[in-house]
């Protein structure tokens, strides 16, 4: 994602003069201090008056604050704009990618089956076949599709890092309490975070289970439960006369973990404590 | 408790209790009087350090270089009574209201940068701060004050507020305190450390020279 820490990993021009934010295009204040890099500090401000770049001192600071507060403003802007959008992405990619993986397994598998005895199922077995040598024309081409099924798979497995790395950073606190992947998909299934953050804990408790939901609105079914928050452990390691309260409890933290990520962006620990507290609740307590 | 406030920073009667205060903007709807706005030892662990009588290294004009500045809170009420402040924070949602905060003052300057890789604003920052003060909620907070001291002068100080949660939830805070004191330990020499109770839990109070 766009990191504006991270574009220069070399650092260039870093060991050589100093190099403050201010030196060459004067136009570009905002953009030097966003993108500029330095090993070490000097003294700027002395520096800037040198080069004629300030008339003196406070000159200076009025510079560096219109430079700072600009380009503050545009990276926060950007970073907001682009990152929860592009986990809406590649959450979706993944999905996508892991159910045609399956898909093609199948397919692979059954075509494995009426040649080897020992043929297996699944994207594993196809990863296996995939490196093995054909010997046949017929073999050269299951031998391929195999490879093709190991190649999304493997493509699938990079996807699930990526969100696996981004999230916490997106949104720290859902990601802390959901699992970085589960929160991915919340987000893409409300369409971002923005979007997470202004929907009732009701809904976000159904996120998923749209299918069911319409069929119990139209009147012939009952209300489900949950929707994707169903792979969380604290719903589908509770008891099932429990895991309405657990599915209610868990959506409603994960809806204030959402709102704290998209109002506020700071890490607060004590959530997730709450609600481990209200877990160990629901499944110790026997009335209801 | 000693009494060596800040330039600029007073005891102001708010309620009828003497509470610490800067001169300043309001910024987050704090109670404020003839000017003063009550500096809440609760929501800022650096107004905490200074309510407990720990020597922040804080004169009033100094230059700050302050690390962790989420949404401006405190260091709002850093920049009413000190000079030049530099305020790194890394989420952009924070960064936003930081910039509000920034707008109603002259002599704050804002950083969306990673307080993790200072060589990303060194090219701003100026040398021979006199004060860095860190309250990043990440691991390896000890780790960020090491990097980080390449800003301070020779007789500058590290005020750092170590967060127990923010390295690992399930420790008990004193170990953790006692291994964020060992990796400082080469590069600092720490010469003050208290908790933050009542006002911050499993928080540990800093106060560092550079070696």
């Amino acid at each position: 994602m766009t990191d504006d820490t991270d574009r220069d990993p070399g650092g260039s021009g870093a060991g050589a003069a100093p190099n403050g934010w201010f030196e060459g295009d004067a136009a570009g204040g905002a953009d030097r201090i966003r993108e500029g890099r330095a090993d070490a500090p000097a003294d700027w401000p002395a520096l800037a008056v040198e080069s004629g770049f300030a008339d003196d001192e406070s000159d200076y600071y009025a510079r560096l604050r219109e430079a700072t507060i600009g380009a503050a403003r545009e990276a926060a802007a950007e970073r907001e704009r682009a990152d929860d959008q592009q986990l809406v992405h590649a959450v979706r990619a993944m999905d996508d990618l892991d159910q045609r993986a399956n898909e093609l397994a199948e397919r692979v598998a059954e075509w494995a089956g009426s040649r080897y005895p020992d043929a297996a199922t699944g994207v594993d077995y196809a990863r296996e076949l995939a490196g093995r040598d054909p010997d046949s024309t017929v073999d050269e081409r299951l031998v391929s599709l195999a490879q093709r099924v190991a190649g999304l798979a493997d493509e699938a497995d990079e996807l699930r890092a990526f969100v696996e790395r981004e999230t916490p950073e997106v949104a720290p606190n859902l990601a802390a309490m959901a699992g970085p992947v589960l929160a991915a998909r919340l987000i893409s299934l409300a369409g971002g975070l923005d979007a997470l953050a202004k929907k009732p804990a009701g809904t976000v408790q159904v996120l998923g289970a749209e299918d069911s939901l319409f069929a119990h609105l139209r009147g012939h079914a009952p209300s489900p439960k949950h929707g994707v928050i169903f792979t969380h452990e604290y719903v589908r390691g509770t008891r099932p006369g429990k895991r309405g309260s657990a599915a209610r409890a868990l959506a409603g933290k994960l809806t204030i973990a959402a709102r704290v990520d998209r109002y506020s962006g700071e890490r607060k620990p004590e959530l997730d404590a709450e609600l481990d507290e209200r877990i160990a609740q629901i499944r110790g307590g026997e009335a209801e | 408790m000693s009494e060596d406030l800040p330039t600029g920073v007073e005891r102001r009667s708010f309620d009828g209790e003497s509470r610490l205060a800067t001169r300043g903007e309001p910024v987050y709807g704090e109670p404020t009087d003839e000017g003063w706005r009550l500096w809440d030892a609760g929501r800022s662990k650096l107004g905490a350090m200074v309510e407990l009588g720990m020597d922040a290294g804080l004169a009033g004009g100094d230059t700050v270089l302050y690390l962790g500045a989420a949404s401006g809170t405190t260091v709002s009420h850093v920049a009413d009574f000190a000079a030049p402040t530099y305020a790194v924070e890394f989420a952009p949602r924070p960064v936003r209201d930081l910039v509000g905060v920034a707008e109603d003052r002259r002599n704050l300057f804002p950083l969306l940068k990673d307080a993790r890789k200072p060589e990303t604003y060194a090219h701003v920052v100026e040398s021979d701060v006199d004060v860095v003060v860190q309250d990043v909620a990440t691991r390896g907070q000890a780790r960020v004050a090491v990097e980080n001291a390449r800003f301070l002068a020779d007789d500058g100080r590290l005020v750092a507020a170590i967060k127990a949660r923010s390295e690992d939830v399930t420790r008990e805070p004193a170990a953790v305190f006692e291994d964020a004191l060992a990796a400082l330990e080469p590069t600092y020499e720490v010469v003050a450390t208290e908790r933050l109770e009542p006002y911050h839990e499993d928080h540990l109070g800093v106060v560092a020279r550079p070696r």
